[in-house]
């Protein structure tokens, strides 16, 4: 076990361990991570928001690193030492990417089935500027599909490269990938074709904007207005556990069954995805967990009410 | 007269072929090493000689060497770097179109340190001439027994090949380069692991320079002690230099280490001074990925010494007072040039060659490349010159690749040094437009 400390806080961790699942495991000051999906081989390390200060490289070689590095990409020596949200420097590096990463987004967050679940907008919300300092017309591409089920909508993207890691990874006739260089690259499924495969439902899952929406659920509600539920059925391709969205008695769309950190647990397959949008058709096994910071939280108030509230509950008793 | 090594017998009309190359001593290192050195000697003779990576990063080639994964039994690669892409920077083509044999030579002495059987040369896709070039010298090393199985019967084998890219700039990032190689998108690979443990087709992989692997041939010619007499400090033997801009003679010098930059630009046997007798305003010295350094800082040292062409000298002081050797992209300006217009050029050059893949570089280079265009056409705004320098700062340093820095460093020597210039830009829009574009100091519009 090596030992690495993020923001004064200790652990002990496996040798291969990378200092964001270190963070991670910690749970507190976690870097937040826009490309890197632990499920996905080969992914991080392009997105640079997840960068941390080393600040003592090991034990053995206690020089810090010259550099920001990346945590989802950087494993863990012996007796490192990490600063993220204790380091300005690191701080002021996030906010730098922040602006860079929003700079040619269209910000049509009002329309975007994303909001609400989407990665960017708790990123600017925690490291944006509240005005934008770029002054020209952002760059726009037509809107695509991708097969009948999935659109495209490249203005959003943030080239995290993580659904031309579904179609590496998971489909094994890849007709995904990215085109052309710089600013005006764009995610493509080669002149247009469809990815036919049973998994390619995955990649809206990965995307952590809404460059790669479900047509299925397209403007059908917003994600605060649903109420998403644990749910199973003897799939012969996947394993059939996933997360049912539903508005009042209708399963609006289906999901992955996605963890803390936005990550599915099983990847599942597109006639689960899509196919099978009747409550009959799946077996519940309750309601899903859900981050109490989420916009969603709001309809489920299964916690304890606000200590505020409570104060004002016992301060609006009349007095006696 | 500076000692020629790399340049010696370029002029000669036959050196192309290989019995022009033989005529004039080509392929004895090769004799010298296969009939009397092991590869670890030749590693070491190398490591003697200080030569330093001549692509622009300078790191000894001789310890990059010895970094080489050997514990393996997996084939390992050399992989020579002759996409040269740099703005300024034309060294290699030269050596490559004149004189092949030299980096054949070079190719077949540095796998044999190494123990390599397969090496490649990876080449610019704009460099489609020299290939063929290439090619067809690799054709007569072949038939001559200096490349195939068992070379000059020495048990030694080596197959070489050429690659051409297809004309990215990225991909003369090394592992880049091997992503190129290897078909793929040429996308940086984010390091570690590094090449030298895992490269191409994840065996262990060293890519060196051009002008580093021919210098391999004079090193074992001369001995690596000998090599290393030439030149200043860690600064050792001789440098090609791509001399452009606005100098009387541009082109490629072979330069000892420590001629003093005073020397070089204005020295007949070099450059021969700026053009039309006019002053010089700024230069840049190692290809466009550099701090660009005013007259005032070119010349002289901080402490006041002269400020020679090494590695040392030239990055003197950091960026605030210093450059660096870079590749050797040697670019002059004489005092009609525009500051703003010639960063605005380079900003240019990088928007369209980052690669796309991390986000401070591709957003940032276009951002700047823009912001850079309105100043330059008279549409800037006071603030845009804070904006510059705050958008280079957070490229740099920040991405996967080098390519970010090569970026951002530009715009930032130019603010730092010529800001009055960005000023001028911003204050007098309508004389930017017009003919009178370049900076003119404050005075002559006082009297209009």
């Amino acid at each position: 076990m090596l030992k690495v400390t993020i923001d004064d806080i200790s652990i002990a961790v496996p040798a291969g361990t990378t200092i964001l699942q270190a963070a991670r495991m910690i749970g507190e000051n976690v870097p937040p991570a826009m490309c890197y999906y632990s499920k996905l081989e080969g992914s991080g390390g392009k997105c640079r928001t997840c960068l941390v200060k080393v600040t003592k490289g090991s034990e053995k070689d206690p020089r810090p690193m010259p550099k920001l590095v990346a945590s989802c990409r950087t494993t863990v020596m012996d007796g490192m030492e990490v600063r993220n949200t204790t380091s300005p420097e690191v701080m002021d590096a996030r906010k730098g990417i922040t602006e860079f990463l929003l700079i040619n987004h269209p910000l049509d967050c009002p329309v975007c089935d994303q909001a609400g679940e989407c990665k960017l907008q708790d990123l600017s919300y925690e490291h944006g500027l509240a005005k934008s300092r770029y002054a020209f017309k952002r760059r726009e591409f037509e809107r695509k599909d991708i097969g009948d089920k999935i659109q495209l909508h490249m203005n959003r993207c943030i080239l995290c490269y993580r659904c031309t890691q579904v179609a590496d990874q998971l489909t094994p006739e890849r007709v995904h990938g990215v085109l052309n260089r710089g600013e005006v690259s764009e995610i493509s499924t080669y002149i247009e074709n469809a990815v036919d495969n049973d998994f390619s439902g995955n990649m809206i899952d990965v995307c952590p904007v809404g460059a790669l929406t479900d047509k299925t659920f397209r403007f059908k509600s917003r994600v605060w207005f649903t109420k998403p539920v644990h749910a199973h059925r003897d799939c012969p391709t996947c394993s059939g556990k996933v997360t049912l969205w539903y508005q009042g008695p209708e399963v609006l769309r289906v999901t992955g069954r996605k963890n803390q950190w936005n990550e599915v647990e099983d990847f599942i397959c597109n006639t689960c995805r899509f196919d099978k949008k009747e409550k009959s058709d799946w077996i519940e096994d309750g309601p899903a967990d859900i981050d109490r910071h989420s916009v969603i939280a709001q309809n489920h108030l299964t916690y304890e009410l606000p200590v505020i509230q409570k104060h004002l509950e016992t301060n609006t008793q009349p007095e006696q | 007269m500076g000692r020629k090594l790399l340049l010696e017998n370029i002029e000669k009309p036959d050196i192309n072929t290989i019995d022009g190359y033989l005529k004039y001593g080509g392929y004895r290192s090769l004799d010298k090493v296969l009939k009397g050195m092991s590869p670890d000697e030749v590693t070491e003779e190398v490591k003697t000689s200080g030569l330093r990576g001549r692509g622009g990063a300078g790191f000894s080639t001789g310890l990059k060497w010895t970094f080489i994964d050997k514990s393996t039994d997996k084939p390992r690669y050399l992989l020579c770097n002759a996409d040269e892409s740099e703005p300024g920077t034309f060294k290699d083509r030269l050596l490559m179109e004149k004189n092949p044999h030299l980096l054949i030579e070079g190719m077949i002495l540095s796998s044999y340190a190494l123990g390599c059987n397969t090496a490649y040369i990876y080449i610019r896709g704009e460099y489609m001439f020299i290939l063929r070039i290439l090619e067809r010298a690799i054709q007569e090393a072949y038939a001559k027994g200096f490349l195939g199985k068992n070379i000059q019967s020495s048990g030694f084998n080596l197959d070489l090949y050429v690659h051409p890219g297809a004309g990215a700039y990225i991909c003369g990032e090394e592992t880049a380069l091997i992503e190129s190689l290897e078909g793929k998108r040429g996308n940086p690979r984010i390091k570690p692991p590094f090449p030298a443990v895992s490269g191409l087709w994840d065996c262990p992989t060293i890519v060196n320079n051009v002008e580093s692997i021919a210098a391999v041939v004079p090193i074992i010619m001369m001995g690596g002690a000998e090599y290393a007499k030439i030149g200043i400090g860690r600064s050792t033997g001789t440098k090609l230099i791509s001399a452009s801009g606005n100098i009387n003679n541009p082109g490629v010098y072979e330069i000892e280490m420590g001629v003093p930059v005073e020397e070089f630009i204005y020295s007949d046997e070099y450059c021969g001074g700026i053009k039309g007798g006019l002053d010089i305003k700024a230069c840049v010295p190692g290809g466009s990925s550099v701090p660009i350094l005013p007259k005032s800082l070119l010349f002289k040292e901080s402490n006041g010494s002269p400020r020679l062409m090494t590695y040392e000298s030239l990055s003197e002081g950091g960026f605030q007072t210093g450059s660096m050797l870079g590749s050797g992209g040697f670019i002059v300006y004489d005092e009609q040039q525009c500051i703003v217009r010639n960063t605005w050029n380079f900003a240019r050059f990088y928007h369209h060659e980052s690669c796309g893949q991390c986000s401070p570089c591709r957003e940032g280079t276009g951002w700047m490349e823009r912001v850079l265009h309105n100043i330059e056409y008279g549409h800037g705004k006071e603030e845009d010159i804070d904006l510059l320098w705050d958008i280079q700062r957070r490229i740099e340093g920040n991405t996967i690749c080098p390519l970010g820095d090569a970026a951002a460093w530009p715009v930032a020597a130019a603010i730092r040094h010529f800001r009055h210039e960005f000023e001028y830009h911003v204050k007098y829009p309508h004389r930017v437009k017009d003919a009178d574009h370049v900076y003119q100091p404050e005075m002559k519009y006082q009297t209009i």
